[in-house]
């Protein structure tokens, strides 16, 4: 098994170069850093455009200038923006505040998708299973730019009523805030809580109906009745066995499920001002600059791939039945 | 270890007296589109400490049910009312927390599919612990249930248990995880065991293992037992009582011995004259009963079984009748207002039947009459081989193995013959039928249809072949399109070959009355079926073209005995009229005595004994057959105490590695009982078929005829 992964993890890092090689061709292709430096008002002297044109190589061919950036990327230099910043110095702080808050939003989208999924299952047709259904239509129908903005309004309207900014939606962190340790968390926290939700609300649902239908086929499964039949009560017997059970197949989507947000997390950062890596992309497009472009490519290669294997990890820690091979 | 070293704190006489069990008028009810099915409609039974129950009746007559009534296992939906007394404590309206204190601990349940019963991410051992755990929390360490779990491992017959606790049941075969149920199921010295349908889904030699297990726990608990059952042969020779259901009800009970020999309802006559008897040599005649089981929405007044009744008179149409005392004898009880007039015919139990129900024995075919080798022949395997390739790697697959399916089977088939197929599932029978339909070029050896051979025809001819040559398969449920409307999936083959439309048009109907079905109903959809009605549309269907020859693959077997004797007779009819020639293949060796007019028994993919059917199952001489044959139940209580069984041990060997020289040899009784120099010829030489009697060969060094019936 561990050989198996391990396989599967070279087979990986040649995908992310792939991936990576074809955004750097795309965008270097499509861009035109120089054009617009030229509209600029006025316009730079031609001396400085050259020396430009140099510092982004452009004179190179696409596929010298992929191995000159790759080769920089391997030794952890990323290259410099069209504005001739390292790319470097910003990557890390990028990839925490967009790593933050996906993963925070994944996971409770996980733990509490599953637990409505449950619920839902045990309780077919009853009230509380027709109610998580249409919630979790409704939310998986509104697209994040609809969420996001309604969620603003959600908490202005809290705010207003308990008379303090309880909940903050711009930025992920108070610029210039001085204070100690907790206060900073505390801060923090304010931020978090509504990007947080506006990811997990939209996987609650997405999870909570795939949960629902793998407990449902478990739960007329005969080895349900065995555990039962030994003495376990029924409580305990579909969360021991059946909910282990049903929890297999839904090991991909978990993963794939990261690999998805990774991607789609672009807009919800856009929604609530965070300088994440979707936000760098939107800022990478807009002044065509395709180190910004690749970079954000490769990390989001990287999460989804990474996703991929630990789905295999996952399947692997919860199906024997997968393992002996 | 010997079962003494496991603790069983078996009473020797009941601590309490009076019934384990005591079921009074109980009704279990579900909802449902149709409107309320009642499943179970005034059932009242007792089980005795230590005594063997069993519950018989069709699928759909709410044996089940019943039992999970008294698990309390039903689902939420289900009203259930009555009286269930467990050693005197009414079990109906507890509520889950306290049942689940009594289930597992003093009535353990075994269930019919072992293959799904266990679940399949926790290990063999840890599931047996945890029914320990479960009711024994604080008392007993995690450790010493482990240990235990072990034992009852070993006890119920798993060898190397130390290590076959670890493993997880997907690495257990069917009978091992049986096995594994039943450990679980003893693993609390219970006072009850319920066991339902525990041996339907195997194997026939797995089976005789699983019933012995099953007497032997209840050797070691001392508990009652109630086997549920579609098969009155497994039964006979297990149980002290019988109970017949049907429609939700007891229709009879009495003791076993009395309930076969002189049953007094004509529902259980019927059940006894529908299976097919291993013992009978002449041709015995099938008693189907005709239509089907009631539906539980809404019965009419009268007695349920009254439509499908032969003995019906007005007077069954007023009202249902009660269980009546039988001959002033409060221990029989039959439900029949003309129980009298049965116990006036002079016949006994199947006999009985015959008689009652008219059943009658189809003629021999036209062609039947010519010797057999001056007749054609219609199929010839010659030595035919398949193996599959065991691969390994995900990317650069590499073969590390392979899996001898068939290797060098030889028979053939003769006008108007039958020929039954037999042996244990991975034996090679499906693997033999698959490449005969295929009518490829095979690996190795030669098939000829109809003189042709296989391996020299192109597409055409192949597509020609065909038409000759038509298959019903086992599953009626899921051999037909549900899309297709039932005149569409009878002229589909006749389409496929071109015929025209006026005479598929005439066809049709032709052939949906020659398989006993009305032509009116020809624009249904195969769900309106009932899988007796299914299979015989499968029937019309693999009759379309005018075949010479059909490969019939287990073609009764998903069906319930009274069902599966009308399709028997079926099949035996249309061979008689059209002259078919059948390959039949079959692990029910009683069906194929029935039906079959010469026997191959297959193992690890070698034909080990064939030939004439009486000869082979009067006289077999080959160990395998031997053991196959004792290991099945016959209906009949008293031979069948009498029966001695060989067990084979274990389960068929991996046919990707066999044994060398004999295959048989690792599982043989014989073997294990020879000097060492002649043990050494069954290990180095491979022994070849050679002829026992007329039409009658075994490939064995040692073949000696054993009686076994």
């Amino acid at each position: 098994m561990a050989g198996f992964l391990l396989r599967r993890l070279v087979n990986y890092v040649v995908l992310a170069l792939v991936a990576t090689f074809l955004a750097f061709t795309l965008a270097s292709a499509t861009f035109d850093p120089i054009g617009v430096l030229q509209q600029r008002n006025p316009p730079p002297p031609a001396a400085s455009i050259e020396a430009k044109k140099r510092d982004l190589h452009l004179d190179q061919p696409i596929p010298q200038r992929f191995v000159t950036w790759m080769s920089g990327v391997v030794q952890g230099d990323f290259g410099r923006t069209v504005a001739d910043r390292p790319i470097t110095d910003e990557l890390g702080r990028r990839i925490g505040v967009s790593l933050r808050l996906f993963l925070l939003g994944i996971t409770f989208g996980i733990v509490f998708g599953v637990l409505l999924g449950v619920v839902s299952a045990i309780r077919q047709y009853k009230f509380s299973d027709y109610f998580a259904t249409l919630f979790s239509f409704i939310l998986l129908s509104m697209p994040v730019l609809v969420l996001g903005p309604l969620l603003k309004l959600g908490a202005q309207g809290l705010n207003d009523a308990i008379g303090s900014n309880v909940l903050i939606f711009v930025g992920e962190a108070t610029p210039g805030f001085q204070g100690n340790w907790f206060e900073s968390l505390v801060d923090r926290l304010q931020h978090l809580i509504l990007p947080t939700l506006a990811i997990a609300l939209g996987q609650i649902a997405f999870y909570s109906r795939y949960q629902r239908s793998s407990m449902l086929d478990v739960l007329g499964s005969d080895f349900l009745r065995t555990a039962q039949a030994k003495g376990l009560t029924r409580r305990k017997a579909l969360f021991k066995h059946g909910l282990r059970t049903a929890l297999i197949p839904m090991a991909t989507l978990f993963a794939f499920g990261f690999g998805l947000l990774v991607v789609g997390g672009t807009f919800t950062e856009k929604i609530f001002t965070w300088y994440g890596m979707g936000d760098w992309l939107v800022v990478g497009i807009g002044s065509q600059d395709a180190n910004i472009t690749a970079t954000v490519t490769l990390f989001v290669a990287v999460c989804v791939l990474f996703s991929g294997w630990l789905a295999d990890v996952l399947y692997a820690a919860l199906d024997p039945r997968i393992r002996v091979n | 270890m010997t079962t003494s070293e496991i603790q069983f704190d078996t009473p020797a006489t009941p601590a309490t007296e009076g019934p384990v069990l005591q079921v009074e008028d109980l009704h279990v009810s579900f909802p449902s589109e149709a409107g309320r099915v009642h499943a179970v409609r005034g059932l009242s039974y007792h089980v005795s400490p230590g005594e063997v129950l069993g519950i018989v009746g069709e699928s759909g007559s709410g044996k089940s049910v019943s039992s999970l009534a008294v698990m309390g296992l039903l689902p939420s939906s289900a009203r259930i009312s009555g009286s269930i007394k467990f050693q005197g404590r009414e079990l109906i309206g507890q509520n889950d927390a306290e049942l689940s204190k009594i289930r597992g601990r003093r009535i353990s349940m075994v269930f019919q599919d072992p293959l799904s019963a266990l679940t399949p991410v926790y290990t063999v051992g840890d599931q047996i612990a945890e029914a320990i755990l479960v009711h024994k929390k604080g008392a007993v360490s995690k450790a010493a249930a482990n240990k235990r779990a072990v034992e009852l491992l070993d006890l119920v017959g798993i060898p190397n248990a130390v290590e076959r606790a670890k493993a997880f049941p997907h690495e257990f075969s069917g009978g091992m995880r049986q096995r594994a149920v039943i450990a679980m199921a003893i693993a609390n010295d219970p006072d009850l065991i319920i066991a339902d349908e525990p041996t339907t889904a195997l194997d026939v030699t797995v089976q005789a293992q699983v019933l012995q297990l099953l007497e032997t726990a209840q050797e070691v608990t001392g508990a009652g037992i109630v086997i549920i059952t579609h098969d009155l042969g497994v039964v006979a020779g297990f149980a002290d009582r019988l109970m017949v259901m049907y429609a939700g009800r007891a229709v009879e009970k009495g003791n076993v011995d009395e309930i076969y020999q002189q049953p007094r309802m004509p529902y259980t006559l019927g059940l006894l004259g529908s299976i097919p008897r291993l013992d009978v040599s002449e041709k015995q005649a099938l008693v189907p009963i005709k239509g089907n089981p009631p539906s539980l929405t809404d019965l009419p007044p009268g007695c349920p079984f009254a439509p499908r009744c032969p003995m019906v008179v007005d007077a069954c149409h007023t009202a249902e009748p009660p269980l009546v005392d039988v001959d002033g004898s409060a221990e029989h009880q039959a439900a029949c207002i003309r129980t009298n007039e049965i116990a006036a015919t002079d016949a006994e139990g199947a006999e009985a039947a015959v008689e009652i129900f008219g059943a009658e024995v189809a003629d021999e075919p036209e062609v039947a009459k010519i010797p057999r080798d001056q007749r054609d022949i219609v199929l010839e395997l010659d030595q035919l081989v398949k193996e599959y390739p065991v691969n390994k790697g995900v990317v650069f697959k590499r073969r590390v193995g392979t899996v001898h399916a068939v290797a060098g089977i030889s028979f053939d088939i003769r006008e108007g013959e039958t020929l039954g197929l037999v042996g244990e599932s991975g034996c090679g029978k499906t693997t033999t039928l698959m490449e005969i339909l295929n009518l490829q070029k095979p690996m190795g050896g030669e098939i000829s249809v109809l003189g042709t051979k296989s391996s020299d025809v192109d597409g055409k001819r192949r597509f020609a072949i065909r038409r000759d040559m038509s298959v019903v398969f086992q599953d009626p449920m899921a051999s037909l399109d549900p899309r297709l409307t039932i005149h569409d999936c009878i002229a589909e083959p006749m389409q496929v070959h071109g015929y025209a439309k006026d005479e598929i048009n005439r066809r049709v109907p032709e052939l949906m009355r020659l398989v006993g079905l009305r032509p009116d109903q020809l624009s249904r959809y195969p769900g309106e079926f009932s899988g007796g009605q299914r299979q015989r549309i499968g029937i019309a269907r693999a009759l379309a073209l005018e075949p010479k020859l059909v490969v019939l693959d287990e073609p009764v077997s998903a069906l319930d005995v009274s069902i599966q004797a009308g399709v028997i007779n079926l099949l035996e009819e249309l061979k008689s009229k059209l002259g078919l020639a059948y390959l039949f293949v079959a692990h029910d060796l009683s069906v194929v005595r029935h039906i079959a007019d010469r026997v191959a028994v297959m193992y690890l993919g070698k034909i080990i004994e064939i030939g004439e059917v009486d000869s082979v199952f009067d006289a077999p001489r080959h160990p395998y057959t031997q053991a196959l044959l004792s290991a099945i139940p016959i209906p009949d209580p008293v031979k069948e105490r009498q029966r001695e069984r060989i067990i084979l041990t274990g389960d068929l060997p991996s046919p990707a590695n066999p044994p060398s020289g004999c295959r048989f040899r690792t599982r043989c009784f014989l073997h294990a009982q020879l000097p060492p120099e002649k043990q050494r010829q069954c290990i180095e030489v491979e022994p070849l078929r050679e002829v026992q009697a007329e039409d009658h060969e075994a490939a064995c060094h040692f073949a000696q005829i054993r009686q076994v019936l």
